[in-house]
């Protein structure tokens, strides 16, 4: 599938946004994060930035950028519109709480109950934006059980992170937000290894002969056209092994290793070295992300390439 | 609206016959023809004359080499939106540009409402629809649902374009949901199958297999010549043999 620059900056940069929206919207309110308003603000507005930046740049891809508003219509069946109703319906809890944090320093009582509406419907948003890809048939690297989990913990586990940064530039520093960090991370680590385990052994979910209902074996002889179509330059994004290797070995650094061991250095540190190890641990993992999303479209087959000559989908 | 009728009146579709197509284009050229002023016009064209050309077709036809049982031919196949009964084109689409009509079970698109988003074409397993750059939403086969029922048009001519179009009579019209139906029949007679069943889309159009030669099909390979002369002759016939063996 063809990787779109919007698409992976829309669901990496919002996830990380929901990520610490959810970890803020639960952990505030439980007390574990200073009712304080120069803090709240910075968090939650960040939070809220990358969330509105993701979201506004999924629209950029559309061909009809001004109808967007109609895509909040089909929820009844549409993953993608469900994703958009829930993104909207997550701001009004968050702004209630983000009210509470900012002017009234009050994380408790009704701004403790819009924090975990906020948090659910979070959630709830990741989960649909996993289920546009984990709900496609003619994609078998996407539908798969190991794709909503995935974007859950990517989610959780870039907002961890960023988190873990802002607590200590804002010198509220626990041993608590490094350890959950590097531990989202560990879990995030584990779960890419597993999902492309799983993916390189998949058997092709259709073949050659059953897309042409011809049986044996079908070689393309001539295209029906000459260069290549919509369908192809969409549908048709192969990646060469030995690039996808590279970029993998670059995801499991940037995304995973150095952000982890960033994190077990604050963990082990404090003060300054701490705050440029979780600063670090954000860029690096920025990058990181971005180029496991690249991956995610460049590596998905689509069956319609077996009209195309592919012998795999 | 994206969601499916609960079961559609008739199952209008094509019945292809990979037979008999002889892969001469006809079908492709007509159906741009009708439909880039029909329904779905205009369908855009791109750079049409120089390289890197690219336009919106509704209807491809692929030449593939087919090889089965040691006997191998050439295969014409032409491929377009096969109006499936569960197409997930539809219900993903987020605006409900998309739908399935219940009265014919033809899939269209409303190009007032449709955004772009170009998620239905990832839904489909077999790239029926294309992506219009330049109008910037999807295009797709309408069943020429603008010639079908058109009182303007003599009766013959209420087929789609590419019907029509067919020198050989390899494609053909009609309601796969009324078993006594021409095209029903035909697909019964000649064990007429669907696209990748195993996506669970059923798809309504049938693709007619191509029927076993007479005789048997062409091998795959040629057969050896025979040898002219007998073991350990001599002379014309044993050079002959030596000739053609090399």
């Amino acid at each position: 599938m063809h990787p779109a620059t919007s698409v992976i900056f829309f669901t990496t940069a919002s996830g990380a946004g929901y990520g610490l929206l959810a970890l803020m919207a639960v952990l505030g309110p439980a007390g574990l994060l200073p009712a304080e308003r120069w803090f709240g603000a910075t968090g939650l507005v960040l939070a809220l930035a990358l969330v509105t930046a993701g979201l506004l740049s999924s629209t950029f891809h559309l061909g009809h950028p001004e109808r967007a508003w109609r895509a909040f219509s089909q929820w009844r069946t549409s993953w993608l519109s469900r994703e958009g109703v829930l993104s909207v319906l997550t701001y009004a809890p968050a702004l209630v709480l983000a009210w509470g944090w900012v002017i009234a320093e009050d994380t408790s009582g009704v701004f403790a109950a819009a924090g975990l509406a906020a948090a659910a419907l979070t959630a709830l948003t990741v989960v649909s934006t996993g289920m546009i890809y984990a709900s496609l048939p003619p994609i078998a690297q996407w539908r798969s059980p190991y794709t909503v989990p995935g974007y859950l913990l990517f989610a959780l586990m870039t907002g961890a992170v960023l988190l873990n940064a802002l607590a200590g530039a804002f010198g509220i520093a626990r041993w608590e937000w490094p350890a959950l960090a590097a531990l989202v991370t560990a879990a995030g680590w584990a779960w890419k290894t597993a999902t492309w385990r799983r993916n390189d052994r998949l058997a092709s979910p259709a073949s050659p002969g059953s897309a042409t209902s011809l049986g044996g074996t079908v070689r393309t002889l001539e295209w029906p056209h000459t260069e290549e179509n919509y369908v192809m330059k969409e549908m048709g994004y192969r990646i060469a092994r030995r690039h996808a290797a590279k970029l993998r070995r670059l995801t499991h650094a940037l995304a995973f290793a150095a952000p982890l061991a960033a994190c077990l250095v604050c963990l082990a540190t404090g003060g300054a070295v701490a705050l440029v190890a979780a600063l670090a641990a954000v860029a690096c993992q920025a990058v990181g992300i971005a180029i496991e999303r690249w991956l995610f479209f460049a590596e998905a087959r689509h069956t319609v390439m077996l009209y195309y000559g592919a012998e795999v989908a | 609206m994206t969601a499916l009728p609960a079961a559609a009146d008739k199952k209008l579709g094509l019945v292809i016959d990979l037979d008999t197509c002889v892969g001469c284009q006809a079908c492709v050229t007509s159906c741009k023809e009708w439909n880039t002023g029909g329904l779905p016009a205009p369908l855009t064209d791109l750079a049409p004359y120089e390289a890197g050309a690219d336009g919106v077709w509704l209807n491809r036809v692929h030449a593939y080499e087919h090889e089965a049982d040691g006997a191998s031919r050439t295969v014409y196949f032409p491929r377009s939106c096969l109006h499936c009964e569960t197409p997930a084109c539809v219900t993903v689409c987020p605006t409900g540009a998309s739908y399935k009509r219940a009265a014919d079970g033809i899939v269209l698109v409303d190009a007032d409402s449709c955004i772009g988003c170009k998620l239905c074409s990832w839904a489909c397993p077999y790239g029926a629809r294309e992506y219009d750059l330049d109008a910037g939403v999807m295009k797709k086969c309408t069943l020429c649902v603008d010639r079908i029922y058109n009182d303007t048009l003599e009766e013959a001519d209420r087929v789609p374009a590419c019907v029509a179009a067919c020198p050989v009579g390899a494609r053909h019209f009609g309601d796969l949901g009324d078993p006594a139906s021409a095209a029903s029949r035909l697909v019964e007679a000649r064990g007429g199958a669907e696209l990748m069943p195993e996506m669970g889309y059923r798809p309504v159009n049938r693709y007619l297999p191509p029927r076993p030669k007479a005789g048997g099909a062409a091998a795959a390979a040629p057969e050896a010549l025979e040898p002219v002369a007998h073991d350990g002759a001599k002379g014309f016939l044993a050079w002959v043999d030596r000739v053609l063996a090399d």
